[in-house]
């Protein structure tokens, strides 16, 4: 059965790696809904979270097939129940909604959502959360006119404790 | 003071320090200041000049495997290096250690569309075990040295390196430092011995065990560690293509060669063994048939390097990461020493059937046109198994896997998992110069040769002794035989008509010689062998013989086809 896959990938900070690690994805026809690229916790270390929907005989493969890249320290898959998940969302909206409709600030108020910037002609709402969440923001908002919206794609902690530096000792010491 | 060199310069004398003797490899815009720097290597490094670049890398290629070291290929920016990929893909999937040195526009053109510019880092990611761009002199020794590392260590294969024709001028300090290790890549994995004494375990107490072996046994050079496994425990063993000669042809525990076009007995009874042990091989489809239906009723064990085989496509009871010379040795040690006679009887009950039905007729016909089977099997019987033998793809290369009997390891050069029609010509040239002392025969069909004919050009350039025997059926005979067997003989686009391969031969220098009766087979073959330098045997073969047995696509290994 199909489901969405928290991939989660430390690489070497090399140019061209993101390329090497996507082309795996489509070559075997696999869609991904979002990828998300940082550093990590240790120097040099990037780390990517990719969402994809597909079978876990086709995530434990996929991960195989990243791993096996002489530059990925380590990949890993996780379901939902797995990781402790977030993602944000930007909102930009006509300064005056917020000005002239109670509505709006209330909504606001209970997304627990927050203004990060009012211009003359228009405010910045962020708000973070599973995307749901951020998608019901988007749906109530969007009544008053939403002028743009973005969203960010998902980050993700395992919340299994052994940690990257454990990982990689072991794979020193083979 | 230190002096300084150019990259150029680097390139080859990096290349000495990873005792590289031969390159292959053609010259242009991009990579003129490496051919620049080979000049003064010339004593050093030998560089055959291929008539086009896919040769190069097959040659490449052919010299890695039957030298047991890195093969090297140079080819220019743009064309010159999308016309390696090709070999490179082959590479790749036939786990063979390359390293591509490829030219490129200069740094300031990176992404301009400048003349002859292509983005060879991008096209070739997906085919190479790993790629780099260098973009300045002092970058060129330790990508280097790295790829070499890369593509030798581990489950080796291709590596490339573009080279930007501003870092191949510019000036650096050389100083050789081999590659250490990268904390990424772990070629070397620790051997797990509480998982090898449970595989013991379970071949100890199997009625029928049964081991494949493929390629990673020649790769990891751990022949002897196989027959010494194999005389101990007393399993048979059966080979994939590419691990044909990784135990001698002639061992009594050999029970044949496996997969579409394989031998009977090794097929069915993978379905009737109890525990089945791969080591060195990745279950690709042409062995396996439908996984579905794939020695279900076996605990399944698998050996190899490369971690991302362990259950990708067979279901394993034991899966053991590691080298398969250093997981055989540790093995033998628990395995109890035992004879299988009545199961090995099995294999040759098996092997009679196939041995009256169909092998009989085709090494020792009596009437009618040569069949390319009595040509394979009297050049095996002529060399003792003991040549190294060079194939294209299809009918012909699937006749002489199964009717060359490989004595010896590292002499069985094919595209395997790519199947690359034009690989053969040039691959043989690489195979001789790999080593020398060998006779070197390529048996290659008419379609094929056509594809890279034009390295008969390198042949006369570089004086190579390859002994060349076109089986000509002036067909596409493997497609020909698929469009009689499932497309209602509907020979679309198969029938081929051939130049006078001997006149083209000559041309080029090479004695050539064409024959189309069985009595002069004996007579030709000697001559072909006692020749002196290259040569060329078209032999006018059957012209719609078909290569049985056959797993057809979608069976079962076990419902493999006699007719």
């Amino acid at each position: 059965m199909e489901k969405l896959y928290n991939i989660s990938i430390f690489t070497e900070n090399s140019v061209g790696m993101l390329n090497r690690v996507t082309i795996i994805f489509t070559r075997r026809h696999i869609n991904i809904e979002s990828i998300t690229a940082s550093e990590s916790e240790i120097e040099g270390v990037h780390r990517y979270t990719i969402i994809a929907k597909m079978t876990e005989d086709q995530v434990k493969k996929v991960v195989g097939q990243i791993e096996k890249l002489v530059e990925v320290l380590k990949a890993f898959y996780h379901k939902d129940e797995e990781v402790v998940y977030q993602e944000i969302a930007l909102y930009k909206i006509p300064v005056s909604v917020l000005m002239n409709n109670m509505d709006a600030e209330n909504i606001v108020r209970s997304h627990h959502a927050r203004i990060l910037s009012v211009e003359p002609e228009f405010a910045i709402i962020e708000k973070t959360g599973h995307a749901e969440e951020l998608k019901l923001l988007f749906d109530e908002l969007k009544p008053f006119g939403i002028l743009e919206y973005v969203k960010s794609g998902r980050i993700a902690i395992s919340k299994p404790m052994k940690t990257l530096e454990t990982y990689l000792e072991e794979m020193s010491n083979n | 003071m230190s002096t300084q060199i150019r990259g150029a310069e680097v390139v080859m004398k990096c290349l000495v320090a990873e005792g590289v003797s031969t390159i292959f490899g053609y010259p242009g815009g991009a990579i003129m200041p490496i051919y620049d720097a080979l000049y003064d290597f010339r004593d050093t490094v030998t560089h055959h000049l291929v008539r086009h670049e896919q040769g190069a890398i097959h040659a490449a290629q052919g010299y890695a495997r039957t030298s047991k070291t890195v093969g090297v290929c140079f080819a220019t920016s743009g064309p010159g290096a999308t016309n390696l990929i090709t070999g490179i893909a082959d590479a790749m999937i036939d786990s063979t250690p390359v390293v591509c040195i490829t030219g490129q526009v200069a740094s300031h053109l990176l992404g301009t569309d400048a003349f002859q510019e292509t983005d060879v880092i991008g096209i070739s990611m997906p085919v190479t075990k790993w790629n780099i761009q260098v973009t300045r002199a002092e970058d060129i020794q330790p990508a280097l040295a790295k790829a070499f590392y890369i593509a030798r260590s581990g489950r080796p294969g291709p590596v490339l390196i573009d080279i930007t024709k501003d870092a191949q001028f510019g000036l650096t300090e050389f100083e050789y430092k081999p590659f250490g290790e990268i904390r990424s890549y772990n070629p070397s994995p620790k051997l797990d011995v509480e998982a090898v004494k449970k595989a013991a375990e379970l071949l100890n107490s199997a009625k029928k065990p049964y081991l494949l072996v493929g390629q990673g046994i020649i790769l990891s050079s751990a022949e002897k560690a196989l027959v010494e496994f194999a005389e101990k425990s007393g399993i048979p063993v059966a080979s994939t293509l590419l691990g044909l000669g990784a135990i001698p042809a002639n061992h009594p525990q050999y029970v044949g060669y496996l997969g579409m076009h394989g031998n009977y007995a090794p097929n069915v009874l993978t379905n009737d063994c109890d525990v089945l042990l791969g080591v060195g091989l990745r279950f690709d489809d042409r062995v396996t048939g439908d996984t579905s239906r794939y020695a279900k009723q076996a605990q399944i064990i698998h050996i190899d390097i490369d971690k991302s085989e362990l259950g990708k496509i067979v279901d394993t009871k034991i899966a053991i990461h590691a080298d398969a010379n250093e997981a055989l040795q540790e093995l033998t040690k628990w395995i109890e020493p035992k004879k299988h006679d009545q199961w090995i009887q099995q294999f040759r009950d098996l092997e009679a059937i196939e041995d009256e039905q169909i092998i009989q007729n085709v090494i020792h016909p009596v009437k009618n046109e040569l069949k390319m089977a009595e040509v394979v099997h009297k050049l095996s019987e002529k060399t003792d198994g003991r040549a190294i033998v060079v194939t294209d793809v299809g009918q012909h290369q699937m006749v002489t896997s199964r009717y060359y009997k490989y004595k010896e390891s590292n002499n069985n050069i094919t595209s395997g998992g790519l199947g690359t029609m034009g690989f053969g010509l040039p691959a043989a040239i690489g195979a001789k110069l790999g080593n020398p002392d060998k006779t070197t025969v390529l048996i290659v069909g008419d379609g094929g040769f056509q594809m890279t004919i034009q390295e008969l050009g390198t042949i006369l350039q570089s004086k190579v002794d390859v002994k060349i025997i076109i089986l000509n059926n002036n067909f596409l005979g493997m497609v020909r035989q698929w469009q009689q067997l499932f497309f209602e003989k509907r020979y679309s686009f198969t029938d081929i008509v051939n130049p006078d391969f001997c006149a083209i031969a000559r041309g080029y220098g090479l004695e050539a010689v064409k024959i189309d009766e069985r009595d002069q087979l004996d007579g030709a073959l000697d001559d072909l062998l006692n020749s002196k330098g290259a040569y060329l045997l078209e032999i006018v073969v059957e012209q719609e013989e078909n290569v049985f047995p056959m797993v057809a696509t979608g069976a079962s290994v076990s419902e493999i086809r006699l007719s």
